[in-house]
Formats: C-alpha cells, structure tokens, sequence
C-alpha cells in the first residue's frame, strides 16, 4: 500500500489539520509516513502545500517526486491546480470550490472551476457550505477529508477514531460536528461517483 | 521503545534531551525554531530543569553556551544559517577553546531560501572552524546522532556543529527512543587556562586542534555515519550527503542502487573511503544540498575536471535545494512530470495580516515620505519585511537583522537627509541597540521606527528579548527623552501620528518613533492559550 498525497491551501486555511487525521491514521494501522510541512515566511497569505508520505514500506524522500502523487486534496480552488505536476497520471484532486481571494489579480473562479472540472479525475465541493449545514463552517477542512477518504485506502471507521481523539479536548459538541463534516464529504463523493 | 512522530527539529531537541542536556540557547529563526520550542513545552525538559528559554540573539546564545559547556554540562546552541554569521565569533573561539561538558551548535540552513536572505552552506563554516560537523539524512538518524554528537564532543573536548537543511527541519516522522541519560555534574576544565585565549595560550590550543585534525578524520573513517555501499556497476560512483541519500534511494523502488555509494553524515570527510571510490569507479557523481562543498574539496584547483560531476559542471543546477526529480535527472533516469500547471495560474506572494499594525505604520511613513525623493527607508527582517511589495511599497532595504539604524545612517553621513530606519522590537534587541547608540554619537539625523508588536511576529510569537524596555533602553543609549515617541498605529490616529512623525523628520538629532499594537496573531494566539488554561486541558 502506497498513498502520496499533496495538500494544498492558503497559508492559515489549516492544511495541518487534515495531514494530521490522516496521519495519526496510518500510525494505528502500522504504516510508515512522512510529512513535510511549511513554517516561516510563506505562512503568511501565501500559497502553502504539504507532502504527506503514506507507505507500508519504508520511505525515502520527504518530498514526493513529480508525477508520482496519488491525490492533491485542496481546500481552495486556485491551489488546487498549483501543484498537478505533482500528480500521477490516475490521481485525484478533491478541492473545496470556495476561492480565498487575498491578491488581485485572482483569476475569474469560473475559469478555475472549468479548469478543475476538465481534470480527468476530480471532485469538487462546496464544502463551507456542506460544513455550516454539519454545524459550523470551521469544519470545511474536514468535509474535503471526508469527500477524500474513498481515495486514502484506510478504513473509515479508522479516520472516525482519529477524529474523536484528536479533537478529544475540544468536546463532544465540536466532535460530533466534524465527524458530522467527515460523513458529509463522505456522501458527496459516494453520491458524485455512483452518478 | 515506543515510536514518536518528530520533525527532524523535534527529533534533535527529544534526542538532545535523551542524551543528558542541561540547557538551549537560541534566537528563533525558521527553520530552527522548533527544536527550542520543543525542549520549552517537554514535561521531560521542566521536570529535569533544563534551561531554555530565548537569547538576545545568536552570539550571545552562543557564548551562554560556552560558559555551561565550561562548567561541564551538556548544552545545545540552535541557529539558522546565517545566525551563524552573528554567532561567527564565539564560534570560530570556541574551536580553539575547545569544550569541557558536551556542546552541539546546530545551524539550520535553507536551500532554495524558503524564508532566508541567502542559502549559504553552514558547512564551510564547520570546516574553517575546523570542527566536527554531523549532517544526518533523516529523523531517526538526527536523533541518534545528537547523542554520538555529545559523546564525540566530550571525548575529544572539542564543540560539534550539526547542519540539518529545511527539508529535515520541517518533516515528521517515526523515530525510535533510546534510553535518556542523566545530566552531567559540574565540573570545571582542568586546566584553567583552557579558555583564555591570551596570545601565547592560544597558540598552543591552536596546534592542539591542529594535531587533533588527524583523529577527527580517524573518527570520520570509521564512523556509522559514513557508509560505503558498494555496487557491481563502477562506470559511477555516488558520494552523497545528508539527506541527499533519500533522494538518490527515492529513485531506485527497490532500495538497490546499482552504484557504489559513500553516504556521507560525518565530517571531516573520510579520505580513505573517498580516494576508493575514486580509483574503482571511472565517473564520480556528487549529491549534496547546499552549496558544492564536497565536490569543491574533491575537485580542487587543478584536478581532472571530468571525472567528477555535481553543482560545478552543471549536472546539477548550482543553486536551490535537491529533490528526487534533480537526482533523477542526474541519473539519467526518466522524468516523471505530472499535467502542466493550467496558464491562469497566478502567484500567491505572503502578505500582510488584514487588522495588522505593520499597515497603519506604513500608511503613516508612506504619507510623510511623500514629498521627498523615492529610497529613504531602510529596513529589517520580520513580518514587516511585506511592506516592501504592492500595495505598500514603503521600505528599500532589508539585509541582515540590525542594519535599518546603522544603514540609514551611513546614508545620512552621505548626505541623504532625511532617511529613516525600519525595525521590528525583536530584531530591534537581536541587533539594533548597537546601531542606535552609533547614530546617537555621531547624532545622526536619523528617525528610527521601532515597530513594537510586542512578539517576534514572523518566526510564529515568540517572546521578544525588550519587551516592556524599549523607551528605557533608548534613554540609556542617549536618545532625548522628549524626541521618544510612542503612537498608536491605528486608523483613528493617523492624522496625529503623522503630525508627531513629521516633526520628528525635522530634527536633526536622533529621534525614536515605537507604533506600539499587538500583532493580531499573537493576541489570537494568547486568548486560545488562556481558554485553554481555563478549562484546565
Ligand atoms: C541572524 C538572523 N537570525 C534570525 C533570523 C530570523 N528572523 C527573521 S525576522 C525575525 C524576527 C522578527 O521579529 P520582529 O523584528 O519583532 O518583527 P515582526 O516579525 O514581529 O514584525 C527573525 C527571528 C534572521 N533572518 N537572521
Ligand atoms: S503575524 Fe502579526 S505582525 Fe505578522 S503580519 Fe500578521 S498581524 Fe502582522
């Protein structure tokens, strides 16, 4: 089992997050992982992403080489498209289709969408408003984790536990609403791939 | 024992504190920061009262390093690469000194300059020092190699300098425990001449680490370190650095290079294993991020220029960090590039914080500056470095921490009147006081703008060194009181504070302007901390 995925967002749009579930994941099932993150400078407002190596196997590099990812998963849409170099020939993007709009010369949103739906392999969701419907749109990180988990080869019910421990210490409510987010993404790829 | 999930940062401080540390000393500075900050949030660290919390700046980190290392204890010093330029002094002494308890200086370089000025190559630094230097090639070896490091450093009293690249810094993974050690007692040096580096005792401490050159290579020879993996293949011989290794193992899915291969993670190189490689293998490839450090030692001056490829002939770009693609191009292996990036793409520079203080400070000087010529600002490094792009535009400058003040006033002696300087509270202590006290002998007609967020801002909210000094510290360096000026760098003030700072450009003495307001982050940051302490989680 191998999974390179690229995470990608705008600098304290919470891309850790989601590295971190799916992380804490593969250490409960045994798995070998490395994850690159970004600190300093480009946190700012700026374009960030993050290499998250997933392997029953030892892993050499920290960075995944080009054309070898299996998913970006993307929580805004510009940043989506960034870094498809990265990806493999049969690899998903799964992005939120809600732009940050911090520069302006942002280009016109339905360009990117006619973009990202001209990709092969994609999903893309409004997952701010999916996460306000599960009780708060904090949890928008969490719908594109839910709308990726049929492409993480891990048990959902795995990802489920992840949720509840790592947000342990923020209380039932603020759990229940991101497992909540989790199953809502869930059902939009499940529903966008039976169609 | 139990696996932990560590950045390489992490994975220095766990093994730092494994290994018997008693204190860190440092300066934030990315990608450093986090081995410090780890050491400060360990239970392990508060229950055996390890000493950690943040310096002035590197060369004084480095020098509080020396004394408890001369005292006997275990001590870490942390950096990135160019406060090792700040640091340069204690440090090049320290190797003549020599060290009593164990020292590891680690120096976080930044290839490619992800958030740095430059991306020079801490290794040459180890080198003129004439110091060991480690470079490990991933986390678990980052943790282990501290240990060996603090052994290696009190076997042969002498300072070790650990060279970690961004890439490491900043990526987790699994890393194996051993069993932590005690720290050591007091105990002085027994000589206690040892560190007075008086003419005549500095000479002989100088041929002492000349003559210990020879063991450090013996060191290096037989190092677990240094490996040579041999391969049926000679037509190549690889010699690979850090964490080169994992991008060369990146391209072979099998883990089998078909090359000899000399990973390298101990310097001084290991000339015995080097000058096989290259009279078994036809092709030397050499693989290392950073400068082409190696490659120039191997090459020398005059030596047979095809024989050995790297950064210098161009089978590797000479500058930017490495990466399995570059390796594989190298290699002659085929590209693996995804889809092109769509034409819409556009850039998606760092910026300021909406509701940050730094833009009413800019607004401010942007006004006032106005009807003079463009050029007159110089600044500094920190978040409010972003004041040189659209839309502010304001400052001309940012070179090293500390040079807004001293070279708004060399451009004053020039004649450029008036100019002002730039500078962030934290940098402001790490190197601007000095600055400040030159100008206020030559009374320089500089107005200074200490911009007081009261935290160091771009390296992630740690404590700035002056916080709650500044005025005073401008006082004792001589600035007239009446010419101090704290303002308020918000919307509704505007009008005022540009009238104060307008007269202050008019005097021609030394004024201090200080646009005090939180950085919003940091307020964010201590209200989640104060809930949190409150629900007692
Ligand atoms: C010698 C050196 N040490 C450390 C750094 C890393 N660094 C860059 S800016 C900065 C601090 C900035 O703090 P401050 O001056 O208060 O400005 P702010 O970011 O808060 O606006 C640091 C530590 C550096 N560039 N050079
Ligand atoms: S982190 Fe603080 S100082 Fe830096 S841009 Fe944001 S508000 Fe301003």
């Amino acid at each position: 089992m191998k999974r390179d995925i690229i995470l990608a967002g705008v600098g304290g749009q919470g891309i850790i997050s989601i590295a971190s579930i799916i992380g804490f994941t593969a250490l409960q099932l045994g798995l070998y992982m490395k994850q690159s993150e970004v600190h300093g400078m480009s946190q700012r407002g700026g374009n960030v992403q993050s290499n998250l190596r997933i392997s029953d196997k030892e892993i050499a590099s920290d960075l995944i080489p080009l054309g070898k990812a299996d998913l970006i998963i993307s929580v805004e849409p510009l940043e989506s498209l960034r870094y498809l170099p990265g990806l493999c020939k049969d690899g998903w993007v799964i992005t939120s289709t809600k732009p940050y709009v911090n520069i302006t010369n942002y280009p016109p949103i339905d360009d990117i969408l006619k973009e990202i739906k001209s990709l092969p392999h994609h999903i893309a969701l409004e997952a701010e408003t999916i996460a306000k419907a599960a009780g708060s749109v904090k949890a928008a990180n969490i719908v594109i984790l839910g709308a990726a988990s049929p492409f993480l080869d891990m048990a959902f019910e795995k990802l489920e536990n992840a949720i509840r421990f790592i947000f342990r210490k923020k209380g039932e409510e603020i759990t229940a609403i991101n497992l909540k987010a989790l199953h809502a993404g869930r059902n939009f790829t499940d529903q966008n791939m039976a169609n | 024992m139990q696996k932990l999930l560590l950045l390489g940062d992490e994975a220095i401080a766990q093994g730092a504190l494994d290994a018997g540390l008693s204190g860190i000393y440092a300066y934030p500075g990315t990608p450093s920061t986090e081995i410090t900050e780890f050491v400060q949030n360990s239970r392990q660290a508060f229950e055996n009262k390890v000493r950690c919390s943040w310096s002035a700046n590197e060369k004084t980190a480095m020098e509080a390093a020396l004394g408890m290392s001369y005292a006997g204890k275990r001590v870490m010093v942390c950096m990135k690469h160019v406060g090792l330029n700040v640091a340069a002094d204690p440090f090049m002494n320290s190797a003549i000194t020599g060290a009593n308890g164990g020292m590891i200086v680690v120096a976080a370089d930044d290839p490619s300059m992800h958030s740095s000025q430059n991306e020079q190559d801490s290794r040459f630094f180890g080198k003129f020092a004439m110091i060991p230097i480690l470079e490990p090639a991933n986390q678990q070896e980052a943790y282990d190699m501290v240990h060996y490091g603090f052994d290696f450093s009190e076997k042969y009293k002498i300072p070790v300098l650990m060279r970690i690249p961004t890439r490491l810094a900043h990526s987790r993974s699994g890393v194996e425990r051993n069993t932590a050690r005690k720290q050591n007692d007091i105990a002085l040096p027994d000589n206690l001449r040892q560190y007075v580096l008086l003419p005549a005792y500095a000479r002989k401490r100088y041929s002492h680490l000349l003559k210990e050159q020879v063991k450090y290579e013996e060191e290096s020879e037989n190092s677990q370190f240094n490996r040579y993996i041999d391969g049926d293949d000679k037509s190549r011989g690889i010699i690979v650095c850090g964490i080169a290794y994992n991008y060369l193992l990146e391209n072979y899915p099998e883990r089998k290079v078909p090359f000899p291969v000399l990973k390298i993670g101990q310097y001084p190189l290991p000339k015995k294993m080097i000058e096989r490689m290259l009279s078994e293998c036809t092709e030397l490839l050499i693989l290392e991020d950073g400068y082409p450090f190696v490659e120039e030692m191997i090459k020398g001056f005059l030596s047979d220029a095809g024989k050995v490829k790297g950064r210098l002939d161009g089978t590797i770009p000479r500058d930017g960090e490495l990466n399995p693609n570059i390796v594989a191009f190298a290699l002659g292996i085929e590209e693996t590039k995804g889809l092109d990036i769509p034409a819409l793409m556009v850039n998606r520079p760092p910026s300021l914080c909406s509701c940050c203080p730094h833009i009413d400070s800019f607004n401010a000087i942007n006004e006032v500056m106005a009807p003079f010529t463009k050029g007159r600002v110089f600044s500094d490094i920190g978040c409010y470095t972003l004041g040189a792009l659209h839309p502010f535009e304001t400052i001309n400058s940012c070179v090293d921490m500390g040079a807004s003040i001293t070279m708004a006033k060399g451009a004053t002696d020039a004649g450029l009147v008036p100019s002002i300087a730039v500078i962030g509270d934290s940098t402001f202590s790490h190197s601007g006081m000095t600055g400040l006290l030159d100008a206020v002998n030559d009374k320089s007609p500089v107005t200074v703008f200490i911009l007081d967020n009261k935290t160091t801002a771009m390296t992630g909210g740690q404590d700035s060194p002056c916080n709650g000094k500044i005025e005073d510290i401008c006082k004792g360096v001589g600035v007239e009181e009446a010419h101090i000026h704290v303002i308020r760098p918000l919307k509704k003030y505007h009008k005022e504070n540009v009238k104060i700072i307008n007269e202050e450009l008019a005097y021609k003495g030394v004024s201090v302007i200080i646009p005090r307001r939180e950085c919003v982050v940091n307020i964010n940051k201590r209200t989640r901390e104060k809930i949190k302490k409150a629900n007692n989680i």
